[in-house]
This record gives structure tokens, sequence and C-alpha cells, in this order.
């Protein structure tokens, strides 16, 4: 896999030493001198120099050939400009970008970035996990970030447990789309019966997953 | 894209708060229209004409909640003239996409990415491109006259 790396700092380092390990194709771009060649020395591999917003830059590391971009500037209009030049210009199938307002996630879909990650929301998500509702893990964002996927965990005292699929009054716009028990997954039908500790995989739209939520584990699950 | 013709737009935001965007939002301001500027430097502002009767946003414009506190939903035109090239371009999407503005125009600095420009179908005013065409106009000119 041919990767292009764009960035700074400890998260440049880290990642571009992973992917060199995988024996990935890595290409690394810093944006001084001094860093490049810090980094160079680090992981034994060229690094340019350059401004990454500069479409001569990305060129000169064979964005045309590049299979995966990914932007991990400190700023988001920088890390924007860089995936729509790669994307746009080098058609690189897959860009990679790091944002630091959450709220810029789904925007940069909408701009053509393959995938906006926000350190932010994750370091929330595993903070509120953290905090004891472990029982609600959100997995992934779909469909430009409307609808998710999260995994629920039914405990003894949670609505759902020991009612039936068909019994079930879910908003509209949200499903069960699995049942994890005892380690294998169960296809639910509608007289499919929970029990407790069965994990669920619910698909729903953001608008709904609260309400799905809520009829599944009750109002403290949340 | 809608425009306004014949008349002045009635709100207008001004992202970055520089030489360029302090001359225009007073300028604007003072011809009739209602408008806000944000730049993330409050004492940005002091470049501002004492007249000027807008709202000053102080923060960074690639935060949606400072552009939802400068009203760019209601906007009929956004100009993005700070001096970063890449932010004028993502804000200036923004605008386009997310807050519907009619009408956005970028200044950008660099004429390489030119085609990064068409490609996102981006209203953009390059000085570089403006002042190399004026002083050659003039340089040719001079020229020809004997």
């Amino acid at each position: 896999m041919r990767v292009i790396l764009v960035g700074s700092g400890r998260i440049l380092y880290y990642l571009a030493r992973q992917f060199i390990r995988k024996e990935y194709d890595v290409q690394i771009i810093a944006p001084t001198l001094l860093e490049a060649r810090e980094l160079s020395q680090h992981v034994s591999r060229p690094v340019l120099a350059g401004d990454a917003t500069d479409p001569k830059i990305l060129e000169g590391v064979g964005a045309f050939r590049a299979d995966v971009v990914l932007a991990l500037t400190p700023n988001d209009e920088d890390n924007l400009a860089v995936c729509q030049i790669a994307g746009l210009m080098y058609k690189v199938p897959r860009t990679i970008a790091l944002v630091n307002d959450p709220e810029n996630e789904e925007v940069f879909h909408k701009l053509n970035v393959s995938v906006a990650i926000s350190a932010t929301r994750i370091l929330s998500i595993i903070l509120e996990e953290q905090a004891g509702f472990e029982e609600i893990g959100k997995l992934i964002s779909v469909a430009e970030g409307r609808v998710s996927v999260a995994e629920i965990t039914l405990r003894e005292d949670s609505p759902a447990a020991g009612a039936t699929i068909d019994s079930l009054v879910l908003p509209d716009e949200a499903l069960i789309g699995g049942i994890i028990r005892e380690g294998k997954v169960q296809i639910p039908k509608g007289g499919s019966r929970l029990l407790t500790a069965d994990r669920l995989i619910l698909i729903a739209t953001d608008t709904s997953m609260d309400e799905a939520i809520r009829e599944l584990v009750g109002e403290n699950g949340n | 894209m809608k425009k306004r013709t014949g008349q002045s737009p009635e709100s207008i935001v001004i992202v970055g708060c520089g030489r360029l965007g302090a001359m225009l939002a007073s300028h604007l301001s003072r011809s009739g229209s209602r408008v806000v500027v944000i730049d993330r430097d409050s004492s940005s502002f002091d470049l501002l004409e004492a007249g000027f009767s807008g709202f000053r946003v102080t923060g960074d414009a690639v935060e949606h909640d400072v552009l939802r506190e400068a009203n760019l939903a209601e906007a009929d035109l956004m100009l993005a003239v700070t001096q970063k090239d890449t932010l004028n371009l993502m804000v200036a999407q923004v605008a386009k996409v997310l807050f519907e503005v009619p009408h956005v125009i970028a200044r950008v600095y660099e004429p390489k990415r030119e085609i990064l420009y068409r490609r996102l179908d981006i209203e953009t005013i390059s000085p570089t491109s403006l002042t190399s065409q004026e002083l050659l106009r003039r340089v040719t000119r001079k020229r020809e006259q004997p």
C-alpha cells in the first residue's frame, strides 16, 4: 500500500514508524527542514520538507500513485486543503483528515474527504465509557455521519430483556441488526426473545438513536 | 448562483480583519449594509474606521460556533479575506455547503492552486494575479508610447 503522511510532531512520527513496520510504501511530508531532517533520522526514511497544501509538493512524493493520503496537521483548514488537492487533482482514492472541531467531521465528508477523524470526539466517547456507561458503545458513523451503529448490552433491569423483537416499540429510523449471545451472532427475527447479557447491534439515525436506546435499556442507560 | 445586482447586499460577513478586511468592512458599513466581521485576534478590530457600525466577532472561523455567532446563515454575501489561503478556502466552502450563503468570495494569494479553486467551484480573487496584470499593463503601455 502506498501511503502519504502529512503532518508534524509525535503523531507523524508514530504513524510513520507503524506504517514502515507494516512495510507500507510510506512517503512523509513535514513542514520545516529541521523537522524533516530529525524525523528522517528517526525513521530512516527520506522526509520531504514543504507546504503540502502546495500541489507541487504532493506531486513530488508521487500523489498520482498513492492509495491513501493522511493529513494530520494541527490545522483543520490545511488538512482539508491537502485532502482536496489529493482527491481532486491527483485522484487519490482515500483521503483521511484529522479535525479539531468535531463539527467539521460532517462538513469534511460533504467536501470530498473520505474520512474525517475528530480526536476530541473519540476522546469524549472513551471518557463517557470510562464514566460507567460501558453498556453502550458507539462503534461507527456511516452515511456521512447521519447514521450510527452502536453496541448495547442488556442488563437484568433493561426493559428489552425478556421481550420479543415484535413487542419492542423502536423509532422508525432504528433497527436491531444483530444479537450477539454467548459469542455467536444471531439474526433477529420477529419472535426472537432478547435475554439479559445479550449484546445488540443497533443501527439508527442520530435523531432516533437516543430514543431507541431508552426503549432497550431504559432511562438510566444513557 | 443567486446574486443581488444593482443594490448593496443587505447582510455581509467578512472573515479576517486585516487591512483589506477592515477597509471592506468600513466601506460596506458606511454604505448601509449590515456587516459582521470575524477575526481571531480582537486587536485587529482597531483597524476599523471609527464610524463602523457593524458587529465584531472574536474567534477562529474554522469553528462552526464562531460562524453561527456571526449569523452566517442569514448572510447574502461572505468575503473570506484572512491572510491564509487554506483558511479562506475552507471557510468559503463551509459557507456555501453548510450555511447556504448565496454569494461567497475567497481571497487567495497562491496561483499554483488555481486548478483546485476551479474544481471546488469557489469564486476567488488573487491579489498576486491582479497586481501582476496591472503592473504588466502599465509597463507595456509605457513601452508602447515612444
